[in-house]
């Protein structure tokens, strides 16, 4: 490990928060000493170490001043008192091709680039043909770079900043770029930095990538640092803080929060090795989800689209001013969770589940007053906390209006084609005004293969010599006992 | 393939510290390792300028060219200042002048202008600065050759002895410069008021308080000399510089005018060449002491920058 790669001082930056921009002489004089505003303190005291070869995630939700003590460590913006040491070269990715020249060709702007990560000309001369390559370029690198397509531009700029050899490499949120294979190819490199033993700063606010790709990670919440650890540890306390601060969250960012899981899901497949990605939603079961209230059949199986959109790296400076004005009212959070459990459909004789068996996850409610428009989240992880399905009744349509008093509320799966593992369900509700209550691990539930498969997913598979007949074949997959019957 | 010989762990690390407070040396340091970047920045500069442009680098000498026709018609053939060559001593001049105008011109816009870059981007912003600088640099040495060509054209021998000068004066230009260049350019980003004064001075006013366009000697130094305030036109640290040019490549000290009169002009003050070097040498002192109180003011700002911008 040897000496920390990265040390961060008693970091506090402050921005002035200007109710009216002056930045004319004539308005200076006027309002010379008295311009009126505001101090946000964005970062208030942060000190860690990162070591060398070690990969530290960021957390915190928009607004928590992750992005600024990014900005901080890459020298960007200098902090108000404190001080950052960085050992080696650091190569930042705060935003993909920002040092790009419209005007330049490709090539032009790789050697810019290069310069500007503190590379000589020879040295670029060398990663030259890496960095074409990677970026995938091919004969357009001497075309000038305003005609580049968005995808292109991106990939030029993540090949220079991971093909300079840097020491360290600080990563804002940049990865969920470009298409999917550039994604994947994007993190196997990162990974193979990681081998390499180079030391990665890592900003997200998807906790399921901190999960899959951290040594440690710290949690920023309103610029303050409240805690640091292993990162299932920080994830939690994550999630704790963002439940906290569920009354003054708009459902869109909760929903980001919590949700980037199903963009990140084709990365975190890869990196784990389990299965390749299958659109936006893992093992996407048919589920069917109703309130205990209705009566009629729910419309049927819904397939779950991918909702989930990438937050807008928008500064949450003025937005975290209102949340530490407003104040936190009750009232803002009137369902409450009472008991959610896993209705296994043979209860009475196992206490797990086959492969592709049908699951209802009951859950107990209260509310303190009559709320339209509740929505009930669900997210169904294995023990690595890779998450497996998400989904809410609201990308399910199922419109959910709840009375005061005691309820209940089903999510039922038609079919979990998992194979042998334990799986958590974590379970949200979230009403207009906010996350109302969430639940992590909410249940559990355990799946036992009677098969000889193995992996992550029950895949109905039938095997068989072609032209060899029906006597060879074989069938493995998906043990639906027809005397059991499924929950509708 | 990227670790090379040696592995990430072991190999040597520079360190870097970043806080609010940094020494003008340790600036220094940072601009001296980010120098190939200068390098970069100054070409960007220069490619992007004619980019699109027909004749492109060629503007670079056809600008100058025309300016230098427009003032010869004004005040050679209309207001007949009877000077011979006039052409020559207005280029010698404007030779010095268009560096160290359109370098702090550009220098002052700089740091707004590359907002995306300062916001994004992590290296020393000085750099910004002095790539303005440096790009007015390649332009001079571009004029330089015109004004070659010109001379030749004309016949016209420079002081020969005197040559190194040229030298010896363009050192204090280009530190005035970069002095002026990233004080203005820091102080912008405040008070964005601060480019279009620069240019209402620079352009006008500092311009025709040099002896460009005329002589010092041959107008001013008789008013000016008999209220004995001679010195105040030499507080503009551009005067003796233009004059060290105008001493060398226009050469001549006294002229016999073009007009029928043929009357005797005095160009140039007769002035020793110690005096010289030591007006140039002054304003080095000047300049170097304002380009320390430039960085002192610059790495102050510069910590702000990116929210500012």
């Amino acid at each position: 490990m040897g000496s920390p790669a990265v040390e961060v001082q008693g970091v506090s930056k402050r921005f002035r928060l200007y109710h009216e921009k002056y930045t004319s002489l004539k308005e200076r004089v006027i309002h010379a000493g008295r311009i009126p505003h505001q101090d946000l303190w964005a970062l208030r005291d942060i000190g860690f170490d990162v070591h060398e070869g070690e990969t530290l995630g960021i957390l915190g939700r928009n607004g928590s001043g992750k992005s600024t003590l990014l900005k901080c460590i890459c020298g960007v913006l200098q902090p108000t008192s404190g001080q950052v040491v960085v050992r080696g070269k650091l190569a930042g990715l705060l935003e993909l091709g920002a040092g790009f020249q419209q005007e330049l060709s490709g090539r032009e702007n790789i050697y810019l680039n290069g310069s500007m990560l503190g590379l000589t000309k020879r040295e670029v001369d060398r990663m030259f043909d890496d960095i074409v390559d990677f970026a995938e370029l091919g004969q357009f690198i001497d075309n000038q770079v305003k005609f580049y397509s968005s995808g292109m531009y991106v990939r030029l700029g993540f090949a220079v900043a991971v093909n300079v050899d840097p020491d360290v490499l600080v990563i804002d949120e940049v990865l969920a770029v470009g298409d999917e294979r550039f994604q994947r190819k994007c993190m196997e490199r990162v990974k193979q930095f990681q081998r390499e033993g180079r030391t990665i700063l890592f900003v997200s606010h998807a906790p399921d990538l901190v999960r899959n790709l951290c040594d440690r990670a710290v949690v920023l919440a309103d610029g303050e640092m409240v805690g640091m650890g292993a990162p299932g540890e920080a994830v939690r306390l994550f999630r704790e803080r963002l439940l906290e601060a569920g009354d003054v969250l708009g459902a869109h960012e909760v929903e980001d929060a919590l949700d980037v899981a199903s963009e990140e899901t084709p990365a975190l497949a890869e990196g784990s090795d389990l299965i390749e990605p299958a659109g936006v939603g893992l093992a996407p079961a048919p589920v069917a989800a109703a309130a205990a209230s209705a009566t009629s059949d729910p419309a049927g199986a819904a397939t779950v689209a991918g909702a989930a959109t990438l937050a807008g790296a928008a500064s949450g400076l003025i937005q975290g001013a209102e949340v530490r004005t407003r104040s936190r009212r009750d009232d803002s959070r009137p369902v409450r969770l009472v008991e959610v459990s896993c209705v296994l459909p043979a209860a009475s004789t196992r206490r797990y589940l086959l492969p592709g068996e049908p699951l209802t996850i009951r859950v107990a409610f209260e509310s303190t007053r009559a709320v339209t428009g509740v929505v009930f989240q669900l997210d169904i992880r294995n023990d690595e906390g890779l998450g497996l399905f998400s989904t809410d009744t609201e990308a399910l349509g199922v419109p959910c209006d709840v009375q005061p008093g005691p309820s209940t509320f089903e999510f039922r799966l038609e079919s979990v084609p998992l194979l042998d593992g334990a799986y958590d369900v974590n379970l949200g509700v979230q009403t207009s005004s906010g996350l109302s209550d969430w639940r992590e691990p909410a249940c559990r539930f355990e799946v036992m293969n009677p098969g000889r498969s193995t992996g992550a997913v029950a895949i109905p598979v039938q095997a068989a010599l072609v032209g060899s007949g029906a006597l060879a074949a074989a069938t493995d997959g998906l043990a639906l006992p027809a005397d059991e019957t499924v929950v509708r | 393939m990227l670790t090379g010989e040696g592995s990430i762990a072991t190999r040597p690390k520079t360190t870097r510290v970043v806080s609010a407070h940094t020494s003008v040396l340790a600036r220094l340091k940072e601009i001296w390792r980010a120098r190939e970047l200068l390098v970069y920045l100054v070409r960007t500069e220069i490619k992007v300028k004619y980019k699109n442009s027909v004749l492109g680098l060629l503007w670079s000498m056809v600008s100058p060219a025309l300016t230098l026709a427009v003032y010869t018609m004004v005040f050679g053939v209309f207001l007949k200042n009877g000077m011979p060559n006039f052409v020559i001593y207005l280029f010698s001049g404007l030779l010095l002048w268009n560096f160290f105008s359109t370098g702090i011109l550009t220098a002052t816009g700089v740091v707004v202008n590359n907002a995306g870059l300062v916001k994004k981007v992590s290296f020393p912003r000085e750099i910004l600065a002095l790539a303005a600088i440096g790009s007015a640099g390649v332009f001079f040495f571009f004029q330089a050759c015109v004004m070659v060509i010109f001379m030749v054209a004309l016949q016209w021998a420079p002081a020969w002895p005197l040559l190194y000068l040229v030298l010896v004066a363009v050192v204090p230009t280009l530190v005035l410069s970069c002095a002026l260049g990233i004080l203005l350019a820091a102080v912008n980003v405040y008070m964005r008021d601060t480019q279009h004064l620069v240019t209402v001075l620079v352009g006008s006013a500092w311009f025709w308080a040099c002896p460009i366009v005329y002589s010092f000697q041959e107008t001013l130094a008789p008013r000016f000399g008999a209220d004995g305030l001679g010195w105040v036109y030499f507080l503009n640290p551009l005067t003796i510089l233009v004059m060290t040019y105008q001493r060398v490549l226009y050469g001549r000290l006294t002229v016999h005018s073009t007009q029928p009169t043929h009357a005797l002009l005095h160009i140039l003050p007769h002035w020793p060449v110690t005096t010289y070097l030591w007006g140039d040498g002054v304003v080095l002192v000047f300049a170097l002491g304002l380009f320390y109180v430039a960085m002192g003011v610059f790495g102050r700002l510069a910590g702000n920058f990116a929210e500012e911008l």
